[in-house]
């Protein structure tokens, strides 16, 4: 099946074509081709406001350049594209802290829907198959329907214990005495699963506040669909804000989107994107490479391709 | 013709914002229209429309170009007078099919709708056609004791095609009314997947030959430009007939149905706005249209 967008490398050979063999790169070129740059990240999802300034700084870097002896113009104006694409993605690995004193705690939150749950059973078979932790899984969406018997599905999967106790208690409580059963049965990792909610429900986000206070997480990881359009700025920002995140998963990286959101999450909320979710069964979850992403969202392979070609 | 003129109406207070229609007027609606995820091309096409027709006449005025202006949005992006109906089965038992990427709210859409047709005096039952996802099975036997309706189901990774062939048999002979048919979640790339969900709607057409009676891709409001591949790929498979808009709870405005609607000519019917069992709505045009300028006319 084709992708239905076109790469940027597509948009930009008829620019780049009619700018070859000059020696320095123009205000008007550099005008043009951002113009290509700006509907290829919108068209891949990136927010609208997160584009403008991108743009902006390549046409900074770009304008008046000195064109390299191996480059065209336009080459020269794809590789700034490509620096300050990757430089915002961050460039390193994340891995998950863990707690001086077991066990870890990591809370998993997000939209209804984005894939917390069965990531919640993929980061603790990664986990244990990677990192040789003892994970234990905490039930503590409440609301959706059957959505313990979701995680105690996967529990049984993976053949972990899933801490639960049913519809009617307080998610704050049952997160407390899951956490306390953890440690009491040694276990050095426990996942907590959350309601889905939405960033403005503010009695839910509350209770996820009260959640992270009585529990002291040491990681809270942002569960964000990768199919997200321009809201994914208002979603991050709002979870960080009032959570302070420290990583986000991206799911759903097994479709044929080109995932800008991940660089709109990015750009607000400055903090790393750590796995990446590319199935539905619990082994697939891989570490996040931030440099790839930068490729898949404006089909930089092509681009990078081209550069080369010089 | 009512609601075309309030629409209308409310473009006019949009464009009242603005004494000159210049370069910002244009910048602005386009940003507008790109953070309601309403397709890049849809809104670069309509925009520049709108500028060369005020270049042409030479406007200033954002008096004279109003006129042009609300014609030419409610042209691209009215919905108005689209039939959000349901079509029913006038001899019989009516089947719906759902269909969807992961996640996007079709169980839930299912739960509601059969809440829906259970206020009608229908009588309706459920297809527990996902026999893939954790809990999938479980997760719609809580909405049919939840509606009061029942669900037909197999065991978890049992063949889909299977359970339809006997939910259609079981809700025949309990005579029922509507039949809701859940599948599970996939995206739209994944091959296989897709072939499976044919195979699931030829079963229902064989055993109904006028069946489906409609097939709702259930599309999530937050998606963006993705959407538009998901219409397509599930319009292939499945001959799509509505598209349920869910989770228009949120702050997400769901622009890209407008795009889908362009190019692929499928209405939406139903928009979703919460969790519960009543947070589902006929779609209404007028105000989800005037719902992606709202922002903009609030400023004012
Ligand atoms: N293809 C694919 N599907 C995924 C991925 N992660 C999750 N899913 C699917 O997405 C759907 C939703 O996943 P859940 O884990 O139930 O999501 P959730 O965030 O827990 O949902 P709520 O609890 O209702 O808010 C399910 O069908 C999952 O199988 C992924 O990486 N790829
Ligand atoms: N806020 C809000 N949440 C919704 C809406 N519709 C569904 N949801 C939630 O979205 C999540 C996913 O809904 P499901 O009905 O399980 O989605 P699905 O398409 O059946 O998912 P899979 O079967 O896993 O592919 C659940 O937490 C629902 O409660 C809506 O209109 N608004
Ligand atoms: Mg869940
Ligand atoms: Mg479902």
């Amino acid at each position: 099946m084709t992708i239905a967008f076109e790469s940027l490398a597509e948009r930009l050979q008829q620019t780049m074509q009619k700018i070859k063999g000059k020696g320095k790169v123009s205000e008007a070129d550099v005008k043009e081709m951002a113009r290509e740059v700006r509907l290829a990240l919108l068209e891949a999802d990136v927010n609208f406001k997160v584009v403008k300034q991108f743009v902006n700084r390549v046409k900074e870097r770009a304008v008046g350049q000195e064109v390299m002896k191996s480059l065209t113009p336009g080459q020269q104006v794809i590789k700034v594209v490509n620096e300050e694409l990757t430089a915002l993605m961050g460039s390193e690995e994340s891995k998950i802290e863990t707690a001086s004193k077991p066990p870890t705690v990591i809370m998993m939150v997000g939209l209804q829907g984005a894939g917390k749950t069965t990531t919640t059973a993929k980061l603790a078979n990664y986990l244990r198959k990677k990192k040789n932790k003892t994970p234990m899984l905490v039930a503590a969406d409440i609301y959706r329907p059957a959505a313990i018997d979701q995680l105690n599905t996967l529990g049984k999967q993976l053949d972990m214990p899933v801490y639960s106790e049913g519809t009617d208690v307080s998610p704050v409580d049952i997160v407390k005495r899951g956490v306390e059963k953890a440690k009491e049965e040694h276990h050095d990792t426990v996942i907590l699963d959350t309601a889905g909610r939405l960033h403005v429900d503010e009695n839910l986000m509350d209770e996820l506040k009260e959640m992270k206070a009585s529990v002291n997480p040491d990681e809270i990881l942002l569960v964000v669909d990768a199919m997200t359009g321009q809201d994914a700025v208002n979603v991050s920002e709002q979870f960080n804000e009032l959570l302070e995140i420290s990583g986000v998963v991206l799911t759903k990286l097994d479709g044929d989107t080109r995932g800008g959101a991940a660089l709109s999450i990015r750009a607000v909320t400055e903090k790393p994107i750590k796995f990446a979710g590319m199935g539905e069964k619990i082994d697939q979850l891989e570490p996040f490479h931030p440099e790839r992403m930068a490729s898949r969202i404006l089909g930089m392979g092509d681009v990078l391709s081209l550069i080369e070609k010089a | 013709q009512k609601t075309r003129d309030s629409f209308s109406e409310k473009m006019n207070t949009l464009a009242a914002k603005y004494r000159t229609v210049d370069e910002e007027f244009f910048e602005e609606l386009e940003e507008l229209l790109i953070s309601a995820d309403v397709g890049v091309n849809t809104v670069m096409e309509l925009v520049d429309e709108l500028r060369e027709t005020a270049k042409l006449e030479n406007v200033k005025n954002s008096a004279d170009i109003l006129p042009v202006i609300s014609e030419k949005l409610t042209e691209k992006l009215d919905f108005t007078g689209e039939d959000s109906e349901l079509s029913m089965n006038q001899e019989g038992m009516t089947v719906i099919l759902f269909v969807g990427v992961n996640g996007v709210g079709k169980t839930t859409t299912i739960g509601k709708l059969a809440h829906h047709f259970k206020e009608q005096d229908k009588k309706v039952v459920l297809a527990a056609g996902d026999t893939f996802r954790a809990g999938a099975i479980e997760q719609l036997g809580v909405w049919g004791e939840r509606v009061g309706v029942d669900v037909i189901k197999q065991a978890e990774g049992s063949d889909p095609a299977a359970v339809m062939y006997d939910a259609i048999h079981a809700a025949k002979s309990r005579s029922a009314d509507v039949l809701l048919c859940d599948t599970a979640g996939r995206l739209q790339n994944k091959v296989n997947l897709m072939k499976e969900l044919e195979k699931v709607k030829r079963v229902i057409q064989r055993e109904v030959p006028s069946a489906p009676h409609e097939v709702l891709l259930v599309l999530d409001a937050t998606t963006g430009q993705n959407a538009m591949a998901q219409a397509k790929q599930f319009k292939e498979a499945t001959d799509v007939s509505g598209i349920v808009l869910t989770k228009l709870d949120g702050t997400a405005k769901g622009g890209i149905v407008l795009a889908i609607r362009n190019e692929l000519d499928i209405p939406v019917k139903f928009v979703g706005l919460g969790e519960k069992v009543d947070d589902l709505q006929p779609f209404d045009a007028e105000q989800f249209t005037y719902g992606l300028f709202q922002t903009l006319v609030e400023e004012k």
